[in-house]
């Protein structure tokens, strides 16, 4: 590998007047798990969005195997091989559990698809009991595990999670964490996740950043981050142990 | 203690809603009923008469409330039905159900019953279904509201008349740019319009439907503005025309089989033509939709920022679904103008688009059995309660009301999915990962 996999480098990014990113440098390297961790309004979605294509960034750069993704539309940006988890799952809720699989695979050699499928369903079997199932009626957690595996099904290169834990139990997010470990371990998956839960996500990463107004203000490995006393009192104190 | 008091606070409520609605009515009627203008020798003179504005208030009083009493009882009513289901055996028959509704249609106007105006109904209903069944890619997969789809509707039509007209065109070569000029404009049209949702788009599509409609009634050197265009070209069988005489050059259908001239078989022809249409659009549709094209305009109903993340460009979804959709209202529009033999822009109102979104929404958006179901309840109810005429408004105001608190989500309200699996190969799939 040349340069990193992706590099963001001193991206400043608005929400209508809101400057929501004032020059973030990220660098994420192929075959690392990345973690973004900060409080709510820190920049973390939004900096995840702007990879992604909306907004687009207002100064700065951002390269992808050496590419500039800036001023690319959002559904040209999944061509280069980025797939995205958004925040809320973003489903399709009238559609079957096997159809959302499908349009995951839109960007796919359809060669791949009955491959692809059986990958998904070895992570989450209960997805293949739930095929059939109108995504939907599904549990958040089914939920989640369908948003991660419609975005393995396009076989990205990184994947970006937007706070994969939101809203669900311990037990699950416990589940999804290990999965995520999984993808990273055995298939080499490269991986930028933004969390509100530290402790865990933390746990996982091989380096981590702490995203404050729209600035980073901390960074490291994810252990180094876990042990220090300004993250401890900032994010973990009272979290989730 | 509680139990007597809890019916009457529902009537205390219903009470109050119709003392409201009273009020407002009255409030309306002073100037609807309470004012007019009278022509004496001086000029125009608003004459003010009070006399009907109590009783309208009290009319609308009574009414608001036997309806407040009545909606419970009525939903207790049919509920049961919504509970109903279909018997297993009818399961299997579901994939003979397209074509066996097709033969059923096909012999139709063979049947002894089968009159002019049995077919002539028949020709009405399946112009709908096909219009319908375009409206129902945009709005019922795509999600995409449109208030304006008459437009369509007429520029096929227009398109139609002006080509056999003005260019002499036979019907078959008018039919398919009829199909064309209406997809053309809905191109056009969705350019400007790809960055609104919801009721920002209703709004641009009600204008576009209205603006076209106009724009064809002052267009009089080209499209003769209110009188609109007659003399146009009937559809023809391999070049066999269906009249008593043969025009110069040609032959007609009863030359050329021997069977004896009737007038009815034009319209028999035309009935067959338009069935044969809506056949292959439902068929296209339902094609379409095990596509990608079709699956992504149903990704894009459901949620337009996951569907650019996973590569789908919302731009051409949306586009290909303006267009395929006004491709079957202008097929539509020109079956139409071939019928009639004169279009007019009086056909092409909003009550047209109004009435094409209400076969979609009320047959269950996006189900094209709903569509059918539907279109044939606006089209045949309303000539069944003929012998009621001033009342047969109301009596079809209630049956929609009636469908709509039985079934909130239109009569056929499931989504077919687009992809099954079957069990074996669910079952090998299974063997393959562990």
């Amino acid at each position: 590998m040349a340069g990193p996999l992706l590099q963001l480098s001193d991206l400043h990014a608005s929400y209508g007047p809101v400057h929501a990113l004032r020059g973030v440098n990220v660098t994420v390297n192929e075959g690392e798990i990345v973690t973004l961790i900060g409080a709510n309004g820190a920049g973390k979605s939004t900096l995840l969005m702007t990879i992604c294509g909306n907004p687009q960034p207002s100064q700065g750069q951002i390269l992808f195997q050496d590419r500039s993704l800036v001023g690319m539309p959002p559904h040209l940006i999944a061509t280069q091989g980025i797939a995205q988890v958004p925040e809320g799952r973003r489903i399709f809720p009238r559609m079957t559990v096997l159809e959302n699989l499908q349009l995951g695979a839109t960007l796919a050699d359809p060669a791949h698809f009955a491959e692809d499928l059986a990958t998904c369903y070895a992570l989450f079997p209960i997805l293949e009991t739930r095929q059939a199932q109108r995504a939907g009626t599904l549990s958040g957690g089914e939920q989640q595990m369908l948003a991660i595996s419609r975005a393995l099904m396009s076989r990205p290169r990184m994947l970006l999670l937007d706070e994969p834990s939101l809203g669900l139990a311990p037990l699950i997010i416990r589940q999804i964490f290990q999965v995520i470990e999984q993808l990273n371990r055995e298939r080499g998956m490269t991986i930028l996740l933004v969390e509100q839960n530290a402790y865990h996500a933390l746990k996982l990463a091989h380096r981590a950043y702490v995203l404050a107004s729209g600035e980073v203000v901390l960074t490291g490995s994810g252990r180094e981050l876990l042990a220090n006393e300004q993250v401890r009192a900032a994010y973990l104190e009272g979290g989730a142990h | 203690m509680a139990a007597p008091a809890s019916p009457s606070i529902p009537f205390a409520r219903n009470l109050r809603e119709a003392g409201i609605a009273a009020a407002i009515a009255m409030a309306l009627a002073i100037p609807f009923l309470g004012l007019r203008t009278v022509n004496l020798d001086q000029g125009l003179v608003v004459q003010a008469n009070l006399r009907y504005v109590p009783l309208a208030g009290l009319v609308v009083f009574l009414g608001r409330l036997v309806l407040g009493l009545l909606a419970a009882p009525l939903r207790r009513a049919v509920a049961p039905l919504a509970g109903l289901k279909p018997p297993a055996g009818a399961q299997r028959l579901r994939p003979y159900g397209g074509p066996l509704l097709i033969l059923a249609a096909a012999v139709l106007p063979f049947l002894p019953f089968a009159n002019r105006y049995v077919i002539d109904l028949g020709t009405t209903a399946l112009i709908y279904i096909l219009l319908a069944t375009g409206l129902n890619i945009t709005v019922g997969l795509a999600g995409l509201l449109d208030l304006g789809f008459a437009a369509f509707y007429a520029i096929g039509a227009y398109t139609c008349a002006l080509t056999t007209t003005q260019l002499h065109w036979g019907f078959w070569p008018a039919l398919a740019a009829g199909g064309l000029a209406s997809s053309l404009f809905a191109v056009l049209l969705s350019l400007p319009i790809l960055r609104l949702r919801g009721d920002y788009l209703a709004i641009v599509t009600l204008g576009f439907g209205e603006i076209t409609r106009i724009v064809i009634l002052n267009w009089q050197s080209l499209t003769g503005g209110p009188n609109g265009v007659s003399g146009i070209a009937r559809p023809t069988l391999f070049g066999l025309t269906f009249d008593r005489r043969a025009p110069e050059g040609g032959h007609t259908f009863a030359e050329m089989t021997g069977i004896a001239y009737a007038p009815e078989q034009r319209l028999i022809f035309l009935y067959l033509v338009i069935l044969a249409l809506t056949a292959l659009a439902a068929y296209t549709v339902g094609r379409l939709r095990r596509l990608p094209i079709g699956r992504a305009w149903e990704a894009l109903r459901e949620d337009e920022i996951a569907c650019r993340s996973l590569g789908i460009n919302p731009t051409m979804v949306k586009v290909s679904a303006y267009a395929t959709g006004a491709l079957m209202g202008g097929l539509a529009g020109c079956v139409f103008a071939a019928r009639q033999g004169f279009v007019s822009p009086e056909s092409f109102g909003f009550m047209e688009s109004a009435t094409i979104l209400a076969i979609v929404v009320l047959g269950g958006m996006g189900s094209q059995a709903g569509v059918i179901i539907a279109a044939l309840f606006i089209v045949v109810l309303p000539e069944l309660a003929r012998s009621f005429a001033d009342y047969r408004m109301l009596a079809f105001g209630l049956a929609m009301i009636l469908i709509m608190i039985w079934k909130p989500g239109g009569l056929l309200s499931g989504r077919t999915p687009t992809i099954t699996l079957s069990a074996r190969k669910a079952k090998s799939m299974a063997e393959a990962t562990s």
